[in-house]
């Protein structure tokens, strides 16, 4: 994974707030295109790593491929940031999301590519963002996957962590620690989903079978906060 | 399992078809299967797709009276909509493009996607989603009724409506009705294997089978110690016919998951028919193989088509001789030549 490694270390956008910072600024200077290039490059190390968990997850309620598939999404990904290195966090997160879509396949293509297209968008064109305004971004992203999913919270799919993950991340005053408050509630969020029972996607065909396992897209979702934490801190 | 590694299995057998088809285009990097002489001028393009593992289905259905493209995905995964853009571009004649889309999640998504992207190409796309296994019920706590055997039926019927020149609307029609009438059971004697996970998808134990098991291996109603043959038929035919009232004379096809052997197939075939002469139901043409299948699964299914709305489905060439054949056609051919030449 190349492209992984070399986002963190090559940044494009010469503004920085702290040279101890690292490359993508405190939170409270705002986020920069070099931030959410790290966050991305993080998540496909992490879903690299837990690739095999989130597949054997799936093979409990689903088809065995969702590590294989998000792995192949986040690769690419991290090819294509790393030889176009958009410069505002906005277009990073749109060329993320186009990548996923035109690249995973199966339902969690169109979703994660929604989520972060959508987001993008939702940033416009502003060179750093506030963790607010990513937060709300979010909010909106996630709201696009679950129209697109007609799905809702409770239905056991990623939905039930990310919508507590951005609501913690919108709700969060700059002072307290917002990205530890989103990834403690989109964990939480995730491993709720062990009680419910599936109504969309695949393991929705389970019924009352699905009931006590985690849901892989949920799992997958939390891996998304969970290195938003890291590269913050 | 005979592969190089498991991330190229798509591809590989992708290469192998190019080479061994030289009727069809076949983009190896694109993952996209073209009938060798698309576009036809004058004919609406019929394109599907859906994850790979399924095999003939999809891309072994691509030629002269059934589907002008076919998408492959990754196995089990449905592909994405840059393929399907790009199979609509390669075969839209101008008459337009008809989706046939089995009803999982994924696949759904992605085809509306490539649906919208085609359309500002300037393609007219048309979508029939398929969805006949009757063993998930059909409601609001899930994804609906799963897409299995009736696209064989779907895509061939379908197919040779297009290939006669009926305009999209009447092949989507066609398509539409056909799925409508269409109503699939299977049965799992052992569960499949993906190349991803290197073993079994999920726990089936020896002496045990799984009864309207998913075509990739998803869990049906449920699970009972090894039956025989006849008693598979006779759970299989009851499943479908207690969802399924035919009134003429169906299509059956008795379809193999991809594991088990002819010489047991047509033994059950046997049965099935057994079983649909005792509930009193003729069949007007029947097939049996492995169509639509699950890797390496062993099992079976069963797929009914009531309605048989044309004479092509029923003698199965391209162009009916007779003026009806068999007992399924509602019309003639000069009469649907002469309403294209109007029509179109």
């Amino acid at each position: 994974m190349s492209g992984t490694a070399s986002a963190s270390n090559s940044d494009p956008v010469p503004a920085r707030a702290h040279p101890d910072a690292g490359s993508g600024g405190s939170p409270d200077e705002g986020l920069d295109a070099a931030f959410f290039l790290r966050w991305l490059a993080a998540v496909a190390a992490a879903v690299g790593r837990e690739a095999d968990r989130l597949t054997a997850l799936d093979a409990a309620i689903g088809d065995a491929d969702h590590g294989s598939n998000l792995r192949r999404g986040f690769t690419a990904v991290a090819t294509a940031l790393d030889a176009d290195r958009p410069g505002t966090p906005g277009a990073v997160l749109a060329l993320a999301g186009r990548q996923l879509i035109s690249t995973v396949g199966g339902a969690s293509g169109p979703l994660y590519g929604t989520l972060l297209r959508r987001t993008g968008k939702e940033l416009g064109d502003a060179r750093r963002v506030s963790v607010a305004e990513l937060g709300a971004a979010l909010r909106a992203g996630v709201a696009a996957v679950a129209q697109l999913g007609g799905s809702a919270a409770g239905d056991k799919t990623m939905l039930d962590a990310l919508m507590p993950g951005a609501d913690a991340l919108g709700a969060s005053d700059a002072a307290g620690d917002p990205f530890g408050a989103a990834r403690a509630a989109a964990e939480e969020g995730a491993r709720a989903t062990e009680a419910l029972r599936a109504r969309k996607g695949r393991a929705s065909y389970l019924g009352e079978r699905s009931v006590g396992h985690l849901d892989r897209g949920a799992s997958s979702s939390a891996l998304l906060f969970a290195t938003l934490a890291e590269v913050a801190r | 399992m005979l592969i190089n590694v498991p991330d190229t299995v798509v591809t590989d057998a992708l290469r192998g078809m190019a080479a061994t088809h030289p009727e069809l285009t076949v983009d190896v990097e694109g993952r996209v299967i073209v009938r060798r002489d698309a576009p036809v001028a004058g004919k609406v393009a019929l394109v599907s797709g859906g994850g790979s593992g399924h095999e003939p289905l999809h891309g072994g259905f691509v030629g002269t009276g059934m589907l002008d493209a076919a998408c492959p995905g990754e196995v089990f995964t449905s592909p994405v909509p840059d393929q399907m853009v790009k199979a609509a571009a390669a075969v839209d004649s101008g008459q337009g493009v008809l989706f046939m889309v089995k009803n999982y999640t994924g696949d759904v998504l992605n085809f509306d996607m490539a649906m919208e992207l085609a359309e500002d190409e300037g393609v007219r796309v048309a979508k029939v989603l398929v969805d006949d296994e009757i063993a998930v019920t059909d409601s609001t706590h899930t994804a609906g009724r799963r897409g299995t055997g009736a696209t064989l039926f779907v895509e061939k019927i379908a197919g040779a409506a297009a290939e006669e020149g009926a305009p999209l609307e009447r092949v989507e029609g066609i398509a539409r009705q056909v799925n409508a009438s269409s109503r699939s059971f299977g049965v799992a004697l052992s569960a499949c294997s993906t190349p991803a996970k290197g073993g079994p998808t999920f726990a089936l134990p020896n002496g045990e089978l799984e009864l309207g098991v998913g075509i990739h291996g998803e869990p049906g109603r449920e699970r009972r110690p090894m039956m025989t043959s006849g008693e598979i038929a006779d759970f299989s035919v009851d499943a479908v016919l207690a969802d399924l009232r035919p009134t003429n004379p169906v299509l059956l096809l008795v379809g193999g998951a991809g594991a088990t052997p002819l010489l047991e197939l047509y033994g059950f075939a046997a049965e099935v028919h057994r079983v649909l002469a005792e509930r009193g139901v003729p069949v007007l043409r029947s097939l049996v193989g492995n169509y639509v299948t699950s890797l390496d699964m062993a099992g079976c299914a069963v797929t009914l088509c009531a309605r048989p709305t044309r004479s092509c489905c029923a003698c199965g060439t391209r162009r009916c001789a007779r003026p009806r054949c068999g007992g399924g056609c509602s019309s003639r051919p000069r009469q649907r030549r002469r309403r294209a030449a109007t029509g179109g």
